[in-house]
């Protein structure tokens, strides 16, 4: 429950007055406020600076340490004031969090400090109002990274007993650890360098002996090519190969990008030493070549550049998604304008639409090469439309990719990414869980309701003291409230779980239907109070959450109290889901609420049901038991 | 010609339009009247003039005064905030319907917004009135069009009402005819004379009748 909504609940339980002639069970008793101070003015002194409130105020929330008696810790008795040695600048936002029921987190201050403070007062940061928390939480991200890179450079320092493996690895990934490292980085970058360069030199026009054509130089010196090229792909095999028995997890790492580039760079070479002078499969082996050029991209091991452009596009995907799709949708509506316009003109080239594909990515694209141009004098107009919705076509995700490969670049944020989902769900997950948490309050206190109340008409005082702690007044007015409406209506609150089983027992169930002479008093009282006596059970002191399946209870609030005890402590510990639908044989025949209900229906010569259960929802019941069900009257 | 008058001053209309397409200058700032939300600022009557038409003392006007300004600063309530603020005690069920005839019951002048004044003239009925004042409340909450009559419909809508705030995950599980079911008992009780209307005397009347009403009536006695 908000803060200032919780000085609205005097009305709403007046309100409840609204209800009173509709019911038709008697009301709950109402939580009565043992000591009712009158409201007053604390005082709390904050490193000298004096805050005041009303004690009301700070009782909102009692599960903080201003809310709670752990202030009492800080009362000075002298100058009758709370001193805290705190920063009483955070201190004002504490305050402010109890007046308003929202928490600020002030852009000044610095994100440790706000923290510290948030954890001696109690409070949970996760509250943070929406209007702050994007700020806290990126203030809090990059505090979060400043004392990782700090700790990654302590991590460079050589842990003593890392194994032969552990330490090739390492080295791979970071050169700068050793000077062995370095040497193998800039050798395995040289023969990159020098493998790139052969392919390209390859297939240069050398020059030749006068009677033949021009030869390339791949086919003029085969024989040193081929030596080059060996060698290259046995330095890269090998560090392949080492690379895969450092890695402390191997799948991973035959997984990942780099190791898959690694992999399609030396592929060819291998197959091409496979399959020599067979004729027809040598065309297959030569396009094969061509993914030699892969290697390449074996550079972005060594450049941070590369591998942040390779980050940038991965992250810009929707972008360049959503330019590819407009371009093509672009390009067949213009390309098929553009076949009908030239369709009249002879010898034109756009024979069919396809062909006008071409000229319309051409002109698109502003390359205008002029291999294809339109005749006909709406061809050209429409031709110079086309032209002019190119450039706003490709100009419009162009400055989105720029900008985030600027923002990636400056920040280097891969990882962090990743971690920032994870603490997004989580946050969520607890906002949800604290939501539900008042609906769940509700149910978890009506299983300790039974024994309170049970305690109350035995008069034992201690164990009265030690429960009704838990719940603060407040609360338990709430759920007071929510008590009244439950007999109001004649239903009471589950949680999901319950609902759900239940839901589907009504569904499942296929009960006999009972014969109206069941109307005797004894059969009907009999079976209506050991349906509800099985909701009773033996509370436990700290219930646990609604996973484990509780049954919910009545509260009966008419003064055969001590019956009531006694069928709680005889009821066994575990009601389980099947138990409920046993017909269990009370040994004690519950006075039932049917003495207090004025019958006012004549028709109906049974007592009351109060709740039927999930199995006697009988859709081919009777019609007066249906009226029976709900009425209680 | 009106007709002609009228096509000049279309075609005026587009050619100021075109000039401004091409001249691009399409998106005036054309300079919105700025609707001024009329800051509803509402102050109360006199601490003493309320503690006379009240029955509350001093200082309990005192605190219910601090707990509705801090909610509303403006000093007035409108429906909307008054079904936020209601339906925070619900959170299972959907509270707004029954929030809405909780308002109109409140809004005793009828003019969309509930004052503190309305506030605490209600509350001082709900809480230290005669049982008689009481069900002359209860009765005006569910007189939905104030005739004088609550008509079976009328107490539909109520009972849906209230039964839309328990929510879904009830037990027993909520069935569609049980709002029905429960008005169709409600006439039984109330209705004397059959005539499918239940009259402010027959309401007081068997509501001073019945011993559970009359005892919860003093339920909330001690809630201030």
């Amino acid at each position: 429950m908000a803060a200032g909504v919780a000085a609205w609940l005097p009305f709403a339980r007046a309100a409840a007055i609204g209800w009173m002639p509709v019911a038709n069970l008697p009301m709950p008793v109402a939580p009565t406020e043992k000591n009712k101070r009158q409201d007053e003015l604390i005082i709390l002194n904050v490193s000298g600076r004096r805050f005041q409130t009303w004690r009301n105020t700070l009782d909102r929330y009692p599960d903080t340490l201003l809310g709670s008696s752990e202030k009492e810790f800080f009362y000075n008795e002298e100058t009758k004031e709370y001193f805290f040695d705190r920063d009483p600048d955070v201190f004002r936002s504490v305050l402010n969090f109890y007046r308003t029921g929202k928490l600020h987190y002030p852009r000044y201050e610095c994100i440790s400090s706000y923290d510290e403070e948030l954890a001696f007062f109690g409070i949970v940061p996760e509250i943070i109002g929406d209007c702050c928390y994007e700020e806290y939480k990126d203030r809090k991200r990059e505090n979060a990274e400043r004392l990782m890179d700090d700790q990654e450079d302590n991590k460079d320092a050589k842990l003593p007993n890392m194994t032969f493996r552990e330490t090739m690895w390492r080295a791979f990934e970071n050169p700068h650890t050793s000077t062995m490292a370095l040497v193998f980085y800039y050798v395995t970058g040289f023969f990159i360098a020098v493998s790139v360069i052969t392919n390209v030199v390859e297939t240069v026009p050398c020059g030749s002996a006068p009677n033949q054509k021009e030869v390339p130089c791949g086919e003029r010196y085969t024989v040193a090519f081929f030596c080059m090229d060996t060698a290259c792909v046995m330095i890269f095999t090998v560090e392949y190969l080492m690379r895969l028995f450092a890695a402390p997890s191997r799948y991973r790492f035959m997984r990942s990008v780099m190791s898959i580039i690694d992999v399609v760079a030396i592929l060819p070479y291998y197959i091409g030493l496979v399959m020599t002078d067979n004729e027809d499969v040598s065309g297959a082996f030569v396009t094969l070549r061509v993914f030699r050029v892969f290697r390449i991209f074996k550079f972005s091991r060594h450049s941070q550049g590369l591998r942040i452009l390779g980050y940038t596009l991965k992250s810009c995907a929707s972008e360049l998604g959503f330019l590819l799709f407009s371009l093509t949708m672009a390009i067949i509506i213009f390309a098929t304008v553009m076949f009908y316009a030239e369709k009249g003109s002879s010898s034109s080239k756009f024979t069919s639409i396809p062909a006008s594909f071409w000229y319309t990515i051409v002109t698109m694209t502003t390359l205008g090469y002029g291999d294809m141009v339109p005749k006909t004098i709406a061809g050209k107009i429409f031709g110079s439309i086309c032209s002019l919705s190119g450039v706003l076509v490709i100009a419009l995700p162009v400055p989105v990719i720029v900008s985030n490969f600027s923002r990636i670049y400056h920040q280097n944020q891969r990882a962090d990414k990743r971690r920032a989902q994870k603490v997004q769900k989580a946050r969520l997950a607890r906002i949800r869980i604290s939501k539900t948490g008042s609906s769940s309050a509700f149910l978890h206190s009506k299983r300790n309701g039974l024994f309170n109340e049970a305690l109350e008409l035995t008069n034992s005082t201690e164990d009265e003291q030690r429960l009704s702690k838990s719940t603060s007044l407040l609360e338990s007015q709430h759920h007071h409230l929510l008590h009244c409406l439950e007999k109001t209506t004649n239903h009471e609150f589950v949680d999901e779980q319950y609902y759900q089983q239940s839901y589907l027992e009504a569904g499942l169930q296929n009960y006999p239907s009972r014969s109206p002479s069941l109307s005797s008093q004894d059969g009907v009282t009999g079976t209506c109070c050991t349906r509800r006596s099985k909701k009773h059970h033996t509370p436990l002191p700290n219930a646990s959450a609604p996973a484990h399946m509780q049954p919910l209870t009545h509260t009966h609030t008419h003064p055969q109290g001590l019956q009531e005890l006694s069928t709680i402590h005889i009821q066994p510990l575990s009601t389980s889901r099947s138990s409920l639908n046993m017909r269990v044989d009370e040994p004690a025949p519950l006075n039932c609420q049917s003495s207090q209900i004025t019958t006012a229906i004549i028709s109906i010569p049974t007592p009351p049901v109060t709740t039927p259960e999930g199995d006697a929802h009988l859709p081919a019941g009777p019609t007066h038991q249906n009226v029976v069900k709900v009425s209680a009257l | 010609m009106s007709c002609r008058k009228r096509c000049k001053r279309e075609i005026f209309r587009f050619a100021q339009y075109l000039f401004r397409l091409i001249t691009g200058s399409l998106n005036t700032d054309s300079v919105e009247d700025e609707l001024e939300l009329s800051a509803v600022r509402h102050r109360p009557e006199g601490l003493e003039q309320l503690e006379a038409q009240t029955r509350f003392s001093r200082k309990e006007l005192q605190i219910l005064y601090r707990g509705f300004k801090n909610e509303c600063p403006s000093g007035v309530v409108n429906e909307e905030t008054f079904k936020d603020i209601y339906s925070q005690f619900f959170p299972q069920g959907d509270a707004s319907t029954y929030a809405h005839f909780l308002f109109n019951a409140f809004d005793t002048d009828h003019n969309g917004s509930v004052s503190f004044e309305d506030f605490v003239m209600g509350l001082s009925i709900l809480l230290r009135g005669t049982v008689q004042e009481k069900l002359n409340w209860a009765f005006n909450l569910y007189d939905i069009n104030k005739d004088g009559y609550i008509t079976k419909e009328e107490m539909l809508d109520i009972m849906k009402a209230i039964y839309d705030m328990m929510g879904k995950c009830t037990y027993p599980v909520l069935k569609e005819e049980t709002p029905r079911q429960h008005v169709e008992v409600f006439f039984q009780k109330m209705d004397k004379n059959k005539d499918g209307v239940v009259t402010i005397d027959e309401f007081i009347d068997c509501c001073q009748n019945d011993e559970n009403i009359m005892r919860s009536m003093h339920l909330f006695e001690n809630v201030l």
